[in-house]
């Protein structure tokens, strides 16, 4: 009831936030929050609770990014009908690539998904109508309106997107976690052997997964293009994109509701605040930083900050 | 009809015969024993039965169909349930989420699996543990987990692959107990078990492997008079 409560007020507070922050700055931060928290909430479904450690998520991101920019910039379309588009081919790919990469296991499953990853990369880089090497600007359309998805008086609509991707990320992981499948995904992460013995179809269990996972994943894709403007390979599919999702995820806690959450709510202020306070001084300053975070918490608190605070909580009551 | 028919299996592992040839039938709510010494083909046996593995040769029917070919997940739902002798609870989740992965066979309905998990659970005696994460559970009561969890998918055949190995000598007379209660609910067994004494004693039918081959499949009372039996497990001492 007290945990209700607190989530509502939560709530409002986000809600409201835009009304008290009008600086572009600070609604900034809150939106990179939103987007890295929907995004490791995406990578979370597939790697924290079905236990298949990806590491070529920027894959599902670019599908998302590249098909509704390329639909605006070549075909005239709404970005939504894009990020429709974009979801369902990013489902569509990911059950493609799946049959194969899903044979893998452990770390040969995770070496598998940086290679596909790369693939992916190198082919778009190589393929100029999509924009090659120099990528593709989001055609600026004025005045702002929904319909093509472009605010640029005010960041407050983007806020809400961005924040609606996060509670639909939310939701469908809440969703997963009451139903049968969400146990499924967890028994398959802790032994898949024992699973099928159970009834259980693995393959079909980790292609599911996948399939929820990749197509959240795309909606933040389409996001990013259309609040940047501009995307090219190394913004939308690379491998340190890939790992950033990941890393956001762990350091928050893999595996609950909440971990990539509170993953993103440290890590994105810590890198946007850095950056603007260290900028000039060195690009991979905040990089430095997020490293010594993440050995501090894995060699600490290997459950992530979640695993941490509910330590902490058992602590004050016991 | 017999349930369980296996019928001239053979699986190879490089140059080494796992089975050969193996041939026997398990008939509704029969409980038969499966003894012979180690790397003798018992638990092959096994995943050849449940899909784990597929034989280079022979068939296995369950209810007259073939079902040779199948994944183990489809031969679980159609009624054979196993455990591990190298057990494989789920560590990180509690001992009643465990059980439910075996409910969920029967209903996609969550509250449902739980209450039918929690029944599962209080058959096998750990209702007390249903919380507790089965990570930290005894050797014993990963035994009985594994078991509650095989019971809740509904089975018709279960597989135990060494019911008492590895407990303790004060849980043994529990753990046969339960296989015992199990069997008077009309539900057909098959026991691989090293403990002799409770072979011969609940088993109605003993089949015995040697280097993956059946040198005999008969009552127990015939089995400990069965030379090659002898000569090959039981040793000296039985000899009467």
């Amino acid at each position: 009831m007290v945990k209700r409560t607190a989530l509502l007020a939560l709530l409002a507070a986000v809600l409201v936030f835009p009304a008290v922050f009008t600086l572009p700055f600070p609604r900034h931060v809150m939106i990179m929050i939103f987007l890295y928290g929907s995004l490791a909430v995406a990578w979370n479904i597939l790697a924290g609770y079905c236990g298949q450690i990806s590491l070529g998520h920027a894959v599902f991101f670019g599908i998302g990014a590249y098909t509704s920019t390329l639909l605006v910039a070549r075909a005239g379309l709404t970005p939504w009908a894009g990020m429709a588009a974009g979801a369902a081919l990013a489902v569509v790919f990911s059950q493609a690539v799946a049959f194969p990469v899903f044979r893998l296991r452990g770390h040969y499953f995770a070496i598998a998904t940086i290679a596909v990853g790369e693939i992916v990369q190198t082919l778009v880089i190589n393929w100029d109508w999509a924009g090659g090497a120099r990528g593709v600007f989001v055609p600026i359309k004025r005045p702002d309106s929904l319909w093509n998805f472009q605010f640029h008086e005010s960041k407050a609509l983007y806020y809400y997107v961005a924040l609606g991707l996060l509670l639909l990320g939310l939701a469908v992981t809440r969703w997963l976690e009451r139903s049968r499948h969400g146990y499924y995904f967890r028994a398959v992460r802790e032994d898949q052997q024992a699973a099928a013995s159970l009834g259980v179809n693995v393959a079909r269990e980790k292609h599911r997964a996948i399939a929820v996972s990749a197509g959240l994943t795309a909606l933040g894709g389409t996001f990013y293009a259309q609040y940047i403007f501009f995307i090219d390979p190394e913004s939308v599919l690379s491998l340190s994109l890939s790992i950033l999702i990941c890393l956001v995820a762990v350091l928050g806690g893999v595996g609950t509701l909440w971990g990539p959450v509170v993953g993103a709510a440290v890590l994105v202020p810590l890198s946007e605040y850095t950056r603007v306070w260290l900028g000039g001084t060195g690009r991979a300053l905040d990089v430095v930083i997020y490293g010594a975070l993440i050995m501090v918490i894995a060699v600490l608190q290997p459950a992530g900050l979640v695993g941490l605070a509910a330590r902490l909580g058992r602590g004050r009551r016991g | 009809m017999s349930l369980l028919a296996v019928a001239g299996v053979t699986k190879r592992f490089g140059g080494v015969v796992a089975n050969r040839d193996v041939t026997f039938e398990i008939r509704p709510g029969e409980l038969v024993g499966v003894i012979g010494p180690n790397g003798a083909g018992k638990s092959t046996l096994f995943d050849l039965i449940t899909g784990f593995e597929r034989p280079d040769a022979g068939t296995v029917r369950l209810d007259g169909r073939d079902v040779t070919r199948l994944r183990p997940d489809e031969i679980s739902r159609l009624g054979v349930a196993r455990t591990f002798q190298k057990l494989r609870p789920f560590p990180g989740m509690t001992t009643l989420e465990n059980v439910m992965i075996g409910a969920f066979q029967k209903t996609s309905d969550v509250g449902a699996a739980r209450e039918a998990a929690r029944a599962a659970l209080a058959a096998v005696g750990l209702a007390d543990r249903a919380d507790a994460h089965a990570g930290g559970l005894s050797t014993g009561q990963r035994k009985r987990l594994e078991l509650a969890r095989a019971l809740a998918t509904g089975p018709r055949l279960l597989l135990l692959d060494e019911v008492t190995g590895g407990v303790d000598q004060a849980t043994v007379p529990g753990l046969v107990r339960l296989v015992r209660d199990l069997h008077a609910t009309g539900l057909a067994l098959v026991v691989i078990e090293h403990n002799m004494r409770v072979i011969m004693d609940i088993a109605q039918r003993v089949v015995a492997l040697q280097l993956g081959e059946v040198i005999a499949d008969a009552p127990p009372a015939e089995i400990v008079r069965d030379p090659r039996v002898i000569d090959v497990y039981l040793g000296e001492a039985w000899r009467a």
